[in-house]
């Protein structure tokens, strides 16, 4: 019995929309399932916070946010990677499909961000190193999208993009301590949850956000990737013969 | 033709570089013209109080050096892009990393240094204290190469695009923050009568780092914008 | 707890709903940004192979 898959036959574009097609619905509906479960829990189930109130419960959101766009940064360098040595095509694709998404939850991070600074600690906007690290990272997906949006050439754009993530990536964690490390410099202010340990309900409710954050990440994801390939693919005989372009 | 070591090669491309820069003296006294104007425009925007002054002093001093430098990447690769100059640097069987290497360092000698040497007297105008504007020379010594070889890469990777100037900063200045970061706080370490020593050694940490990684990342880039 | 108190979560509705609204509006917007992006690569196809047919 044949055990190991052969990957490099799904790394075509060919097999892989067809593929990323029947991958989507199976996690967009946990995904659509997860979030009320976790919203459920974060508003019903947890107790209210003794020192910040009700306003913690932004935090459900915040933090998944913020953990995604970071962890989906390091996928989309990964990706890069992969494009840059085995010259795969679909992994390039891939890791153009995951930007957008990245960013996005980059820009909720920091506005939920912003939101629960201001009942909190009385600003809009606070220098707080974990949101300023943020903010770097939300220009650093931004520099990614126009360098691929720049350049006119397919193959030139990955291949520039792809060295462009990987030099950030390996700058995120210096940027990271750098300004972690002025900002204890200037005394700002630490976005910290309240208490040693969190009750039982609010690490259910984070969980679950997180784990539906994801799943919905890998939807959009997929998703988005067949409409790459569909743009990038126009002129193959496989791609003009679907059936969802010849209606 | 004799064959070139790699020394040999990394003077060719300084010398070739700088004088062909001094043969178009303008670009370089743009850049600096550029940075003690922007240096002014802060207190003209805040005001002329002394004491706040002489705390904004190195922030603005090194975010003007960041900018400054953003202005004159593009020239580092377009003139040779141009007149085909680089695709035969590309061909050529010498060490490409070497040539960009040289290329960054004559790049740094026109703009980078002469903020270094003008930074004493923009420090002035900010009432710095001798030490901190010390102490700011050396920051800027070790910070503005390293601007230069990050902004290489970014400069590479833009080559020929349209909106050239403004991408290049996007894509750069993000990746300068922690320069900018240690640079500013070896200063404010000294107005606070602390040593900037820990500053000053991650700045040369990164000087290292760079130069050790830089030229190597920023000649695949070209060879990305070239093919 | 009432609607009214729930939707004003004890004086920070302001800032929880915000903080929600505009996550839920992220999560919509870029689903539907991801639809219009098929329906333009289809459509483009499609013109292609019009195109191509009718050659």
């Amino acid at each position: 019995m044949r055990l190991a898959i052969n990957w490099f036959k799904y790394s075509a574009p060919t097999t892989f929309y067809g593929l990323a097609g029947k991958m989507v619905p199976y996690f967009a509906w946990p995904a659509a399932i997860l979030f009320p479960i976790g919203f459920y829990i974060g508003f019903f189930v947890a107790p209210t916070d003794a020192v910040q109130g009700e306003a913690y419960r932004i935090m459900f959101i915040h933090v998944p946010a913020s953990i995604l766009s970071m962890f989906i940064y390091l996928i989309l360098a990964g990706y890069a990677a992969l494009g840059l040595i085995f010259k795969t095509r679909l992994s390039a694709m891939m890791a153009a499909a995951l930007a957008p998404t990245g960013a996005l939850f980059a820009f909720v991070s920091l506005w939920t961000g912003a939101l629960w600074g201001k009942p909190m600690w009385g600003a809009w906007w606070v220098w707080d190193a974990r949101l300023t690290s943020e903010l770097i990272l939300l220009f650093l997906y931004l520099g990614f999208i126009a360098l691929q949006a720049s350049i006119d050439d397919p193959r030139r754009a990955d291949r520039a993009s792809a060295l462009l993530a990987i030099v950030g990536s390996v700058n995120v964690p210096i940027i990271y301590y750098s300004v972690q490390w002025w900002n204890t410099l200037h005394q700002g202010s630490t976005i910290k949850f309240t208490g040693t340990s969190m009750h039982v309900a609010m690490q259910q409710a984070m969980f679950t956000m997180l784990v539906a954050c994801w799943l919905y990440t890998i939807a959009v994801a997929l998703a988005r990737v067949r409409s790459i390939i569909l743009e990038r693919e126009g002129n193959t005989q496989w791609v003009r013969e679907l059936k969802e372009v010849r209606s | 033709m004799k064959r070139l070591s790699l020394f040999g090669l990394l003077a060719l491309v300084i010398r070739r570089d700088l004088l062909l820069a001094m043969r178009r003296r303008a670009d370089v006294l743009t850049t600096l013209i550029f940075f003690v104007m922007v240096v002014s425009l802060f207190p003209l925007g805040v005001g002329p109080e002394p004491e706040m002054l002489r705390k904004m002093a190195s922030g603005v001093l090194w975010v003007a050096a960041l900018l400054a430098s953003m202005l004159s990447l593009s020239r580092m690769f377009a003139a040779d892009h141009q007149d085909g100059t680089l695709e035969q640097m590309m061909l050529a069987p010498q060490s490409l990393t070497m040539m960009v290497l040289g290329k960054i360092v004559a790049h740094w000698m026109l703009s980078g240094l002469p903020l270094v040497l003008i930074a004493p007297v923009l420090g002035l105008q900010f009432d710095m204290s001798a030490g901190a504007v010390g102490v700011l020379v050396i920051a800027l010594l070790l910070g503005t190469p390293v601007l230069s070889m990050i902004g290489a890469i970014g400069a590479a990777l833009t080559l020929g695009l349209r909106g050239g100037g403004v991408l290049v900063s996007l894509l750069v200045l993000p990746l300068c923050i922690p320069v900018l970061i240690f640079g500013a706080g070896a200063v404010e370490a000294v107005n606070s009568g602390m040593p900037a020593t820990s500053n000053l050694s991650l700045l040369a940490a990164f000087l290292l780092f760079a130069l050790v990684f830089t030229p190597f990342v920023a000649a695949q880039a070209l060879r990305i914008s070239m093919e | 707890m009432s609607a009214a108190d729930f939707f004003a979560m004890n004086g920070y509705g302001f800032y929880v709903w915000g903080s929600y609204g505009v996550a839920l509006l992220v999560f919509v917007v870029e689903i539907l940004m991801v639809r219009h992006r098929r329906q333009l690569a289809l459509r483009q196809l499609q013109l292609m192979n019009e195109s191509g047919d009718a050659q």
